[in-house]
């Protein structure tokens, strides 16, 4: 097999672009997309901060290590969700990628703000770990990052990971999961950042690929939690439709994409946002979702918790 | 040859000579779904395997 572009011999193929790639022109590849988000979709400038969500897995870190090749002034945010080793190891990685290359960052640890990991936390307030670990993340990665001077908020979320969200979206029809799903959803509100998607484009082996390539040391383990998470199904179902017809999950994405651009062009989504009363943050609700989980916590679990100590 | 998977992590053995496509399909692992690693080089899908090899097939798909 031979590269597409120079004939050296090739190392990956890329079914759905109908082509195959040496390491040199793999990694242009992988960059251009990038870069190609960025620019095409606005995400941000060289003048603005980036906060990069960085869990110590690939995509983060890849993320990571693309923002700062090309320039941009970045900075790591870590939650650390105290679940044993392998949170223990997830932070390793942050840290060993963030000293070998000098790239600052910060951790928010559960257990210091919370007296708990996020399985005990998610046990005690009667949720799944996923949704209360998504609450918990979403918070305080835009506060830590506001706090930080970081208007812009990046995460490694891919062409597999948005697939997968719309399909499950799809399924059940969350109309307004639907209008939340683009790579770039801008700030509402002074007290929220930019959340930016820049590895969209590119399909999760893509990713993998490149961080094996650029050697790379990630968390190949997966998190405790997500064993069973209805994630992995869609996943599952749409690596299926893309073997027997390479293209499909590109096409399913981006097509979404381009019909949520001619419908907010129609009718612009505009959140009617509201300081929580609780801790002053945006919300839809009167007291927003973290401040119902911490408050949950505190009223149920948290005796319950200090018994246990 | 040895092939080297995870979640969770076990052992897996093939004769060989066998091509990387070979090799998943056996296996019933779909191509785009993993990263097939000798040593720490990326090899393609028409890449020869050979029975003294070792390889790590690793899974790309993460939960978040
Ligand atoms: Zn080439
Ligand atoms: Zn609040």
């Amino acid at each position: 097999m031979r590269c597409r572009k120079c004939s050296a011999k090739a190392i990956i193929r890329l079914p759905r672009h109908n082509t195959a790639f040496c390491p040199p022109c793999f990694s242009e590849y992988v960059t251009d997309q990038v870069q190609r988000a960025i620019k095409g979709d606005r995400m941000f400038g060289h003048a603005e901060g980036v906060a990069v969500a960085v869990s110590g897995g690939k995509d983060s870190l890849v993320l990571w290590e693309i923002l700062s090749r090309l320039g941009y002034r970045t900075l790591g945010l870590h939650i650390d969700l105290g679940i044993g080793e392998y949170s223990r190891i997830s932070q390793r990685k942050v840290e060993v990628f963030a000293s070998a290359r000098n790239l600052p960052f910060v951790v928010h640890s559960l257990r210091e703000n919370h007296g708990a990991g996020i399985t005990e936390i998610a046990e005690g307030v009667h949720r799944p770990p996923c949704s209360a670990c998504g609450v918990i993340k979403r918070y305080n990665m835009n506060v830590i990052a506001l706090q930080h001077g970081m208007p812009v908020l990046a995460t490694g979320h891919n062409l597999d990971d948005e697939a997968s969200r719309l399909l499950g979206n799809v399924l059940h029809w969350q109309d307004d999961y639907l209008d939340k799903q683009s790579p770039v959803l801008p700030n509402s509100h002074p007290k929220l950042v930019r959340k930016v998607k820049p590895l969209y484009r590119l399909a999760e082996r893509e990713i993998a690929a490149w961080a094996v390539l650029q050697k790379i040391d990630y968390i190949v383990d997966e998190c405790p939690n997500s064993v069973g998470s209805k994630m992995f199904v869609y996943k599952d179902a749409l690596n299926r439709l893309e073997d027997a017809a390479p293209g499909t999950k590109h096409q399913f994405y981006f097509q979404f994409l381009d019909r949520q651009k001619a419908r907010a062009q129609v009718s612009p989504i505009e959140p009617d946002l509201r300081e929580c009363v609780s801790c002053g943050q945006p919300s839809t609700a009167e007291i927003c979702s973290y401040c119902k989980l911490v408050g949950t916590l505190q009223r149920e679990a948290e005796p319950a918790l200090k018994v246990l100590k | 040859m040895k092939i080297l998977l995870h979640h969770p992590p076990r052992e897996a053995a093939l004769k060989g000579p066998k091509k990387v496509l070979q090799v998943l399909r056996e296996l019933e692992i779909l191509p785009d779904t993993v990263l097939v690693i000798r040593g720490e080089e990326l090899i393609a899908e028409d890449e020869i395997v050979n029975d003294s090899d070792t390889i790590e097939v690793r899974p790309v798909i993460s939960g978040g």
